[in-house]
């Protein structure tokens, strides 16, 4: 399309677009159960979230496109960022994207879809995100580390209250206990993603802009592992299928999603409330 | 029955900031002499439109207040505008805001307030600047502040409780009592982990039978 934007984003500006990816389409998704979760309180939590979420994904926005411009490419604001990139140049993990659901066909008849899958991988992410937050606080980048050091406050209540949901269905009756099973099996792939390196991570790691995928799978998997074990779900085998949202490669969810979150912009451009 | 404060109303083409100007009072205010100590009194009655028991100070959100003056010196006039003598304080004035949680949709609303309120008390020039570092925390909500809040019917944060390397634990199981805002019972519980705002969770009082509003600690 004429408006989409192209970036030449050097390893900095990849690595600030993959936490504020991270967050941005997680909110987008989470933003699909207002009006519709189980119960009212369920309803503001999940909006709730998607909120901290979006505004955490708005200061890294702004801060990638400064990054982008100080590096001599052009200066884009948040909006442009967020409404005018094409597919490749989002890197989130795959495991955001996926639509609310452990069953896809189902997700077609009805939206916004299941809730222990919901919970679950919010709580998967909220962990990866409070670990990669607590680390970036003593980033080297003054104005990531003032972002992390608000978001890991948002991440932590995040990550306690999708984990009392994850045992309350995980040790709950048969039937929610086989949901969340379920979830967990076909969330369970898209894990390994999240700990995989490369140069991106590499460079920050090197320069001290923020930790490695890898220097948090330590803390994750301690604390997911407690959770479902408490939760009396069992682990998943380790999956060989290697998904690459992070390096722009994405599953066949993420068009519908930028097509719902971008089509306003694309068709109006520049349009402000 | 206890009288609360009315909440602000406020139209959207004014970026809702028109109540900040119609409940501020300037009558008896540090003068175009002391601009720092003017703007401190000014801020003191700029509310939070989502908890408008507060003002910006008592939330703890206002971080600095610096006055420069033009040209070296100050020269102040007094305008007639609408009939009335108002101060035209010269120089720039600039604000220091941290936002209360990334995602709060009043952020923008507040920047907004503080200038109008400052502008009508006779600030040419007023900026706000988003200060992130270091971040807010509801421990700078001041003594006063945590009394207009239980006033208002909302239970004030606790400290936080933090294990003493900082990390908090993934579950918390046993929380913290909360003392309901109008009976005091500690017989309450949690309804709801959030609430009408990002900031706030919803509880229920065991004993007065009313549910009520928690400031989550963070």
């Amino acid at each position: 399309m004429s408006t989409a934007i192209t970036l030449q984003a050097s390893a900095d500006v990849q690595y600030v677009l993959r936490l504020a990816d991270t967050a941005l389409i997680l909110a987008q998704r989470l933003s699909e159960w207002c009006g519709h979760a189980p119960v009212l309180e369920e309803d503001i939590a999940l909006t709730n979230m998607s909120l901290d979420l979006v505004g955490q994904s708005r200061a890294l926005l702004t801060h990638a496109g400064q990054l982008h411009a100080k590096g001599g490419g052009k200066a884009y604001d948040e909006d442009q960022l967020a409404f005018l990139r094409e597919e490749r140049d989002f890197l989130n993990p795959t495991l955001c994207e996926l639509p609310n659901t452990a069953d896809e066909a189902a997700h077609r008849r009805s939206r916004p879809g299941d809730f222990a899958f919901t919970v679950l991988r919010n709580l998967m992410v909220a962990t990866w995100l409070k670990q990669a937050w607590t680390e970036l606080a003593s980033s080297r980048d003054g104005e990531l580390a003032a972002i992390a050091a608000k978001a890991v406050k948002e991440a932590r209540y995040h990550q306690q209250h999708n984990g009392d949901w994850v045992v309350r269905l995980g040790d709950g009756t048969d039937d929610s206990h086989a949901r969340a099973q379920r979830a967990l099996e076909r969330l369970w792939p898209f894990v390994p993603e999240l700990f995989e390196d490369d140069h991106v991570d590499e460079a920050a790691a090197q320069s001290g802009l923020g930790p490695r995928a890898s220097d948090l799978r330590g803390a994750w998997e301690a604390e997911i592992g407690a959770v479902l074990e408490q939760a009396t779900l069992q682990q998943p085998k380790p999956s060989t299928f290697r998904s690459m949202g992070r390096r722009g490669v994405h599953s066949e969810h993420m068009g519908y999603l930028l097509a719902e979150m971008q089509s306003l912009q694309r068709a109006h451009p520049g349009a402000v409330w | 029955m206890r009288e609360l404060p009315a909440a602000p109303v406020i139209p959207l083409h004014l970026g809702g900031a028109a109540y900040a100007v119609q409940s501020l009072h300037t009558e008896g205010l540090p003068g175009a002499d002391e601009p720092e100590a003017r703007a401190w009194a000014v801020l003191q009655q700029v509310l939070d439109p989502e908890v408008p028991a507060l003002s910006v100070c008592d939330l703890g959100i206002v971080r600095q207040v610096h006055f420069d003056a033009e040209d070296g010196g100050s020269r102040h006039a007094a305008v007639k505008a609408q009939d009335q003598v108002r101060l035209a304080i010269a120089g720039q004035l600039t604000v220091w805001l941290t936002p209360t949680y990334s995602g709060c949709p009043a952020t923008e609303a507040i920047e907004a307030a503080v200038c109008q309120a400052l502008q009508a008390a006779g600030f040419t020039k007023v900026r706000t600047e988003l200060r992130r570092a270091p971040a807010w925390t509801t421990d700078w909500i001041t003594a006063e502040g945590r009394a207009k809040l239980k006033a208002y019917g909302i239970a004030p944060p606790g400290h936080l409780q933090q294990a003493p390397d900082g990390a908090v634990p993934i579950r918390i199981v046993r929380r913290e009592t909360i003392a309901c805002p109008r009976c005091d019972s500690g017989d309450t519980e949690r309804l709801s982990a959030f609430g009408s705002t990002a900031c706030k969770a919803l509880y229920r009082c065991r004993s007065c039978r009313e549910p009520f509003e928690h400031f989550k600690p963070i």
